[in-house]
């Protein structure tokens, strides 16, 4: 589903490559973990494959889709088919937490009616029924990434990428995002997950991407966090 | 683009406006500035033109004819003096006027008035004054009275005299303060319109910048350029349209003010030439705002929405 062929990012004025030479494929429906230190090389996975930045060398490949050769258009329909989740949550901060779900449906141009029966919907699946007029300055942390979650999966997208959603949570919101995503992927949706977190790269038992300098150094089927 | 899209980014623009308070306040703020800006341009065109209008009215060319000239022969002259086209106005004033006039003008000079009774015939001839639509025409009509063709019919002199030749320095010196005066006013106006325009689009375009991580959200979210860029947009025009009703309401009571402390000084009554023009002025003003505040919030957004 999707494929990195020797994939190279250098940042202008950096010098040294972001990632390099990356090698992988991720199948329908797995769980991937791609887990490394700060400055690995997880984040900069994550915006090649949303087109927000472009490979110096190499392809990057959503299904037969070549998303590093994509028009502004056609990068707009890609990223409607993928589910974003921010360790900084990314919502937006003028739009009541029904808003900033309900702007994920309208830019994938849904009607006013599924979006009233939606939005409420997947606000009570994350927990957040009762403050779905809350604007995001009014959530706790958790409740934040839990919009970002249930913004993120509104539109049923094939894969769903979460940036490091962790970061910013204690232990128990941490246990209630992860266990989110895991039911995400079970009802098939395809996950991706960067973080530097042992706990939950080990609770997960799945997939394990290991990045170290921007090179992947381990890829294990069952894997767990060793660095 | 579909109808809900439309009514979707108009809301935007609209929930935008009122959650960004501080943020809508100042923009309209920088905004009202420059309206008021312009409308203190239109305002001081208007003086000028009135002035100037006024000045040149004082000039005018005086065709003197001889004594004796038939009435039907100025008249002739005076219709073919009205068929050019740069003539505004030609009065004509027989000679029995003109002894009137000069009568009733030195109705308390006894000795000059018993000097005239002396007199067996009137001394005074006909005269013609001719008022050009511009200042720098009269030498134009001057020259087709001195060449003759004004007379072509009938061959006999009857012009006396054009004072044109008198006044020309004073017409001369007039054109070049009504030109300059002109230039001036345009330069200026363009100078302080072109300031405010470039304050005003900095702005809106810091407040988009405060928004760029917004922005890029929407971009992630899969929101196509023109339904992240719309709402900007529509911002953009209700800070156009809330400013030039703030304007016309700051012009409210200076208008006032300057209609009854200065109509003397400036030669017309601004208050009411500012309620005669009111949706003029209104129009325009929100026009401009509008288009100003559309303008720059696409230019503004277009940065982030490049890639």
């Amino acid at each position: 589903m999707i494929r990195f062929e020797n994939v190279t990012k250098i940042y202008p004025n950096a010098g040294e490559a972001s990632v390099e030479d990356l090698n992988f494929e991720i199948k329908s429906g797995d769980f991937v973990s791609i887990v490394g230190h700060s400055g690995a090389g997880k984040t900069t996975i994550v915006k090649l494959l949303l087109g927000e930045e472009r490979p110096t060398k190499g392809d990057i490949f959503f299904e037969e889709i070549e998303v590093n050769k994509l028009k502004s258009k056609k990068l707009t329909n890609l990223r409607r088919r993928i589910g974003t989740v921010f360790q900084d949550f990314r919502l937006l901060p003028s739009k009541t937490a029904y808003e900033n779900i309900a702007f994920a449906m309208e830019s994938a141009g849904k009607t006013d009616e599924e979006i009233e029966s939606d939005v409420p919907h997947v606000l009570d699946l994350v927990d957040l029924g009762s403050k779905a007029f809350h604007f995001p300055h009014q959530l706790s942390g958790g409740e934040k990434q839990r919009l970002s979650i249930a913004r993120a999966i509104i539109n049923n997208p094939e894969v769903v990428i979460a940036d490091e959603p962790t970061g910013n949570l204690d232990p128990v919101n941490t246990y209630e995002v992860v266990h989110i995503l895991k039911k995400i992927n079970s009802l098939g949706t395809t996950v991706i997950l960067t973080t530097h977190n042992k706990g939950v790269v080990d609770a997960i038992h799945k997939r394990v991407i290991t990045l170290e300098d921007g090179k992947i150094v381990r890829d294990d089927e069952k894997g767990k966090y060793i660095i | 683009m579909r109808v809900i899209d439309i009514k979707r980014i108009v809301r935007g623009g609209f929930l935008n406006f009122v959650r960004n308070g501080f943020v809508s306040l100042s923009s309209v703020l920088v905004m009202t500035i420059t309206l008021s800006v312009v409308t203190l341009i239109i305002l001081s065109q208007a003086v000028l033109n009135f002035s100037l209008g006024q000045l040149k009215e004082k000039v005018d060319v005086t065709v003197f004819f001889t004594i004796g000239a038939s009435e039907s022969e100025i008249l002739n002259i005076q219709t073919q003096l009205e068929q050019l086209p740069e003539v505004a106005n030609v009065e004509y004033i027989s000679s029995n006027q003109a002894l009137e006039n000069f009568k009733e003008r030195h109705s308390t000079d006894y000795l000059t008035l018993q000097a005239l009774e002396e007199l067996d015939e009137n001394p005074l001839g006909a005269t013609l004054n001719i008022e050009a639509i511009e200042a720098s025409e009269y030498e134009g009509i001057a020259g087709f009275l001195e060449s003759g063709d004004a007379l072509a019919s009938n061959q006999k002199v009857i012009i006396d005299k054009v004072n044109y030749f008198q006044n020309k320095l004073v017409i001369d010196r007039l054109i070049a303060i009504t030109e300059g005066a002109k230039r001036l006013g345009l330069g200026i106006t363009f100078v302080l319109i072109l300031i405010s325009v470039i304050i005003t689009f900095n702005t809106l375009r810091l407040n988009i910048y405060i928004a760029r991580e917004e922005i890029g959200v929407m971009r992630v979210v899969g929101a196509e350029n023109h339904y992240i860029r719309g709402p900007f947009m529509v911002e953009g025009m209700i800070y156009g349209l809330v400013s030039a009703f703030i304007t016309m309401l700051i012009f409210y009571p200076i208008s006032l003010w300057l209609g009854a402390n200065m109509t003397d000084f400036l030669g017309i009554n601004l208050n009411t030439y500012y309620f005669a023009n009111f949706f003029q002025l209104f129009a325009i003003t929100a026009v401009f705002g509008i288009l100003l505040g559309i303008i720059s919030s696409f230019l503004a957004t277009r940065a982030y929405l490049k890639k």
